[in-house]
């Protein structure tokens, strides 16, 4: 017998959240998380991540749509009844059991006997690299060993969905890499669905399959992470997944599917990405900028700063700032100096003008 | 740059202990005089009359000459007051001094009292004195003052406790006032228990005491009377039990149910604490005695013949369930607070249900708190004094057959003195028995940020019950207290019921007179000097448990475990026990304080003491530590992240310690009933005396005066120290209902 997965989809239909009379945390979203897949909600915070999660959870009870795990409508079941675990931010381990204690402590209300029990939270602390810790107290146990016991806890149930809400927030740094690591190696192994809360860019792109970007208790975009890195919809998304400069431009014509566009007496072409002719955005990360490119935008070098691996330069165009990064640390170029930038063939894109953010 | 305090060659604290113990040796008097707070010594021919004189007076004129080594350690420190602290010889000196003048303080102050020489072998040895002496006086205190601080300074300066010149006296300080003021006196009572009639120790008198059948009697198990020690240990422990069990469930109504009057019920169970516990024995007789209300309701309507079934254990057991209640659930809600949402939510997910995840982990979480209840229920029950004497009718309990061994006709300080040894055996082998049951389990909650939601509410099963036993007991609770009020507006209960303020009068009368007002009403003596005594007591009952508290939270040293157990220890140790080791050890010097309202002040410090100290730890374990550390790192010294950080970060504690003290000081009697004095006497003993002559009338409007007094008081102090409440969680959510 080994520790298995029942994974199984979410899905999120046109609910509502609303606390007390008026505090919308989460408005009218749809949502789909496929079955074993590592799904990240990610937003600034109060964008109304935890909100979404403890109702997956049933923590918190939708106020209006519906919620759907697996076939079944668990809209109106409380936490007890649905096949879901939580790994909560701050643990939640139990101080007055010890660390087998807590990990057998939801296998005795799932109808296992006394051996089984044992022998799954035996695997459940296995698989998270503590055997052997489990006769002491959560007290005894350094952050990081707090942090696995509550995902073994969360584990051994063998969950239709595991939730994780900014399980990283807790640890130091260094630790933070490794731990993320190591749950997106226990997911992939057993197949598990898992929702997984961060307001860390950096840590939503690195475990997850597909990342929602929440902003103002609604749904930004849904991607994998590379689609929201290299085609994201707006200039919210843009500026919250990984850097990017915004630069306002002019579409000046469309022709199958590419686009002319002009930044001041500079043009190029690229993905129109169904804009219309007329005021458009331009993001480009800072790697993608083409420094002392022979076609290109006029600028100054406002500031240079060595950081080792790179040069990290702030230019002054006639639009205002930009930040661009270059590998040439060798010949730096001088403050002051006059250049042109030019824009990668694949990396900037076009964002329609702001609506919203 | 600052100046390096390892460099400084000024010592401004050191020199203000030198000055301090210059002072007390050669301008105060050194003995006691008549009223401490009364300065007319300054003109009865001080400073040569022996009575006043200060001691380098006495000594200068050749009268006792055991005085005269002190001065040795007086003018040691000066040779250091230019040194650098780093310097050796500076640690050196100063504990040399402080060490011998303390020492030789103690020395003396023992070997020679009123009779000359206190140990028979010291009259061998020496011969005898022809000299005697009384009790310490300001000289003296302040001089022993000076010689402690110099010695912590020299400590301090060997580098205890990185140097903390604040952080070792205070230590020092308070390990001295503990020792003189709680060990001292009991080991003086522990000693009286073995002594005979005539002045002899003997462990046969001691075990003939121990073993009388009006203690140890189990009578009761076949229709007899049972002692004493088994009746207050039987009914200690169902008060406790049942203080706690009702103390959690209106925690649990409070915390975790969508009961709408919250707000009522928690003032309601507060009532209580604010009234002279006795007073609620004398509301239940108003009802069930054998003219009572309901006596005679029943009498008239069912032809029930009145019965006396109040005067005993049920009675004794409804008014200390009533009283100490409050208790209980000021203890709990903290706790059934305190107990991390997420963790209950943890539950939740982890499939519990919500009866499981309430028996699983919030009642196991809460085990601390239901052990403290208990405990305090146990303890309060054990010391309660007014109740058993006013309701016990043949139902003998330790506290009072205490008080009629002292004050009663058969004077016997010895069999007091077992009595108590009893009392306070049973009292700390609950202590021990708490500290067991709790074990080595961790019950705090292990988090870092990010804890928030809201506690689930209680499941149905429970909530029904709960709520039911609730409004019961608040209903139960409200009558009483009508009845109290009702009480002193009658003629005389039960005989004639017109409405009167008569009682409100004799008690509270005054006249315009001569320009000023007269006090002539019976009771205004007890209540000035109630309210002065109260009033001293509170602010130094908090200052002295919050710099315990800050001791015990912030700092780390040597016997750090012993020195928190030493403190908490007069929790476990009953009003009546205090009250008979205090007239044991202070009516003879060096403490001659017997009579006098300094005893009353004193005991009451030491009483209260630790739940200013329990307060303070709560709130200042919360303060993050790195606060002290970053105004330490800023510059300031300990006393000064104390006095500016911590301090205004306590109001809360200070209030509830405040308030505590002074409250308790209002209504205590189990420790003053021993301590009063004609010239000090305290509301709530006047109180019983008139109970004694049956002239309740009095009684209960008096205490209803006391009671509304109070309620103004803590008013008042909530005004000026000004309220901050950190509220953790917005409005119940819709999730949990
Ligand atoms: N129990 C509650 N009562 C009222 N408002 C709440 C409650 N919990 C969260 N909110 C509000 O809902 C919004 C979303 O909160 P949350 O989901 O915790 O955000 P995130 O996890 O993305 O930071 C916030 O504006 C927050 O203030
Ligand atoms: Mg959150």
């Amino acid at each position: 017998m080994s520790l298995n997965s029942k994974a199984a989809p979410v899905s999120f239909r046109n609910v509502t959240k609303i606390y007390g009379k008026d505090v919308v945390a989460v408005d009218d979203i749809n949502l789909e998380i496929e079955a074993g897949k590592l799904v990240t909600l990610l937003g600034p915070s109060g964008c109304g991540k935890t909100t979404t999660l403890r109702m997956i959870a049933g923590l918190e009870m939708a106020s209006r749509g519906s919620i759907h795990i697996g076939d079944r409508d668990v809209t109106l079941l409380p936490a007890t009844d649905r096949d879901v675990s939580m790994v909560f931010q701050s643990y939640a381990l139990f101080p007055h059991m010890t660390v087998m204690e807590n990990v057998s402590y939801g296998l005795g209300f799932s109808g296992f006997d006394k051996a089984e029990t044992k022998d799954r939270a035996a695997q459940g602390l296995d698989l998270v690299g503590l055997r052997g810790f489990g006769d002491r107290l959560p007290s005894e146990l350094s952050g990081g060993q707090q942090q696995r016991v509550a995902v073994a806890r969360a584990l051994v149930l063998e969950p239709q969905v595991l939730l994780f809400d900014e399980p990283l927030s807790n640890l130091d740094a260094k630790l933070r890499r490794q731990v993320r690591e190591e749950i997106r190696e226990i997911q992939q192994n057993l197949g598990l669905t898992v929702v997984y809360v961060t307001h860390d860019q950096e840590e939503a792109l690195a475990v997850s399959d597909d990342i929602v970007v929440m902003r103002n208790a609604g749904i930004a975009q849904i991607g994998t992470p590379r689609e929201l890195y290299d085609a994201p919809a707006d200039r919210f998304v843009a500026d919250f997944i990984g850097e990017a400069n915004i630069i306002p431009c002019e579409i000046i014509a469309i022709r199958d599917d590419m686009a002319s566009i002009r930044v001041g007496a500079f043009e190029h072409a690229l993905p129109a990405r169904g804009l219309q002719a007329g005021p458009a955005l331009l993001a480009v990360r800072p790697t993608r900028l083409k420094i002392g490119a022979s076609d290109g935008m006029d600028m100054t070098i406002a500031k240079a700063t060595y950081v080792g691996s790179r040069m990290e330069y702030t230019l002054e165009a006639a639009f205002g700032q930009i930040f661009a990064i270059s590998e040439n640390v060798d010949a730096p170029l001088e403050v002051g100096s006059e250049i042109t930038v030019g824009l990668d063939e694949i990396g900037p894109v076009l964002l329609p003008v702001d609506v919203t953010g | 740059m600052r100046e390096l305090t390892s460099e400084k060659t000024t010592h401004p604290v050191l020199l203000f202990w030198i000055i301090a113990g210059w002072v007390g040796f050669f301008l105060l008097p050194w003995y006691g005089v008549e009223a401490f707070f009364s300065f007319e010594w300054m003109v009865d021919g001080y400073p040569f009359d022996p009575d006043y004189a200060p001691a380098g007076f006495l000594v200068a004129q050749g009268e006792k000459l055991w005085l005269a080594p002190m001065v040795l350690a007086l003018i040691a420190p000066l040779a250091v007051l230019r040194k650098r602290k780093i310097d050796p010889i500076y640690a050196k000196m100063l504990i040399l001094a402080g060490a011998f003048g303390f020492g030789w303080m103690i020395l003396q102050g023992f070997a020679i009292g009123i009779r000359g020489w206190n140990f028979e072998w010291a009259t061998a040895l020496f011969g005898d004195l022809g000299d005697r002496q009384y009790g310490m006086g300001y000289g003296a205190l302040i001089c022993a003052s000076a010689f402690l601080f110099l010695l912590t300074q020299g400590i301090a300066a060997r580098g205890a406790i990185n140097g903390d010149v604040f952080v070792v006296s205070a230590i020092g300080g308070v390990i001295v006032i503990v020792t003189a003021f709680v060990f001292f006196p009991i080991a003086k009572m522990l000693t009286a228990a073995f002594i005979t009639d005539e002045g002899g120790y003997s462990v046969g008198v001691f075990l003939s005491k121990f073993f009388d059948d009006r203690l140890w009697g189990l009578g009761c198990l076949s229709g007899g009377r049972c002692g004493a020690a088994w009746n207050s240990l039987f009914l200690a422990v169902l008060v406790g039990f049942i203080t706690t069990v009702l103390g959690l469930i209106f925690a649990l109504v409070v915390t975790r149910s969508g009961f709408r009057y919250k707000r009522a019920l928690r003032a309601l169970t507060v009532l209580p604490i604010i009234t002279p516990p006795f007073v609620i024995g004398l509301a239940l007789i108003l009802l069930f005695g054998l003219s009572g209300s309901v006596t005679v309701f029943f009498a008239d309507v069912f032809g029930v013949q009145p019965t006396r079934w109040l005067y005993g254990l049920p009675g004794v057991l409804i008014a200390q369930t009533l009283a100490f209640t409050p208790i209980a659930f000021l203890v709990l809600i903290g706790v059934v607070e305190g107990v991390s949402p997420s963790m209950e939510e943890a539950a939740q997910t982890l499939r519990a249900s919500k009866w499981q995840v309430f028996k699983t982990v919030s009642l196991p979480l809460m085990r601390p708190g239901l052990a403290n209840a208990f405990l305090l229920g146990f303890i309060e029950s054990m010391a309660d004094f007014g109740n058993p004497l006013v309701l016990g009718g043949n139902f003998d309990v330790l506290s009072t057959e205490i008080f009629f061994a002292i004050v009663g006709a058969q004077y016997d300080q010895g069999k007091a003195a077992v009595l108590a040894m009893v009392l306070l055996c049973f009292t700390l082998g609950a202590f021990y028995a708490q500290r067991f049951w709790l074990g080595k389990k961790s019950y705090t909650t292990v988090s870092g940020k990010g804890d928030s939601g809201v506690h689930p509410h209680m499941p149905r099963a429970l909530s029904v019950p709960v709520l039911v036993i609730a409004m019961i007991w608040a209903g139960f609770t409200a009558v009483v207290y009508v009845m109290i009020f009702y009480g002193s507006v009658v003629e005389l209960w039960g005989v004639n019921n017109t409405l009167t303020f008569k009682h409100y009068v004799t008690a509270f009368s005054f006249r315009f007179e001569d320009g000023g007002i007269r006090w002539s009403g019976a009771a205004w003596d007890s209540f000035w000097t109630t309210l002065k005594i109260a009033g001293i007591a509170a602010p130094l009952t908090a200052i002295v448990g919050l710099i315990t508290a800050y001791l015990l939270t912030r700092q780390s040293f040597a016997g750090k475990n012993a020195f928190e157990f030493g403190t908490m220890l007069s929790f476990a140790i009953p009003g009546t026990v205090i009250g008979v080791s205090y007239i044991l050890a202070f009516n003879v010097p060096p403490i001659e304080i017997t009579g006098t309202g300094i005893i009353l002040v004193v005991s009451f410090i030491f009483r209260n003491m630790p739940v200013g100290v329990r307060a303070g730890i709560a709130s200042m374990s919360q303060l993050d530590k790195s606060l002290d550390e970053s105004s330490l790192t800023l510059g300031a010294n300990s006393w000064q992240t104390f006095r500016r950080i911590i301090l205004p970060l306590l109001r809360p504690a200070i209030l509830a310690a405040l308030v505590y003290s002074f409250v308790r000081a209002m209504t205590a009697i189990s420790a003053v009933i021993f301590l009063v004095s004609a010239e000090y006497d305290m509301a709530t003993s006047y109180i019983i005396g008139r109970v004694e002559n049956n002239d309740y009338g009095l009684a209960i409007a008096y205490s209803t005066t006391l009671i509304f007094v109070m309620l103004s008081v803590v008013a008042l102090m909530q005004v000026i120290v000004g309220r901050t409440e950190i509220g953790r969680r917005m409005t119940q959510s819709r999730s949990n209902v």
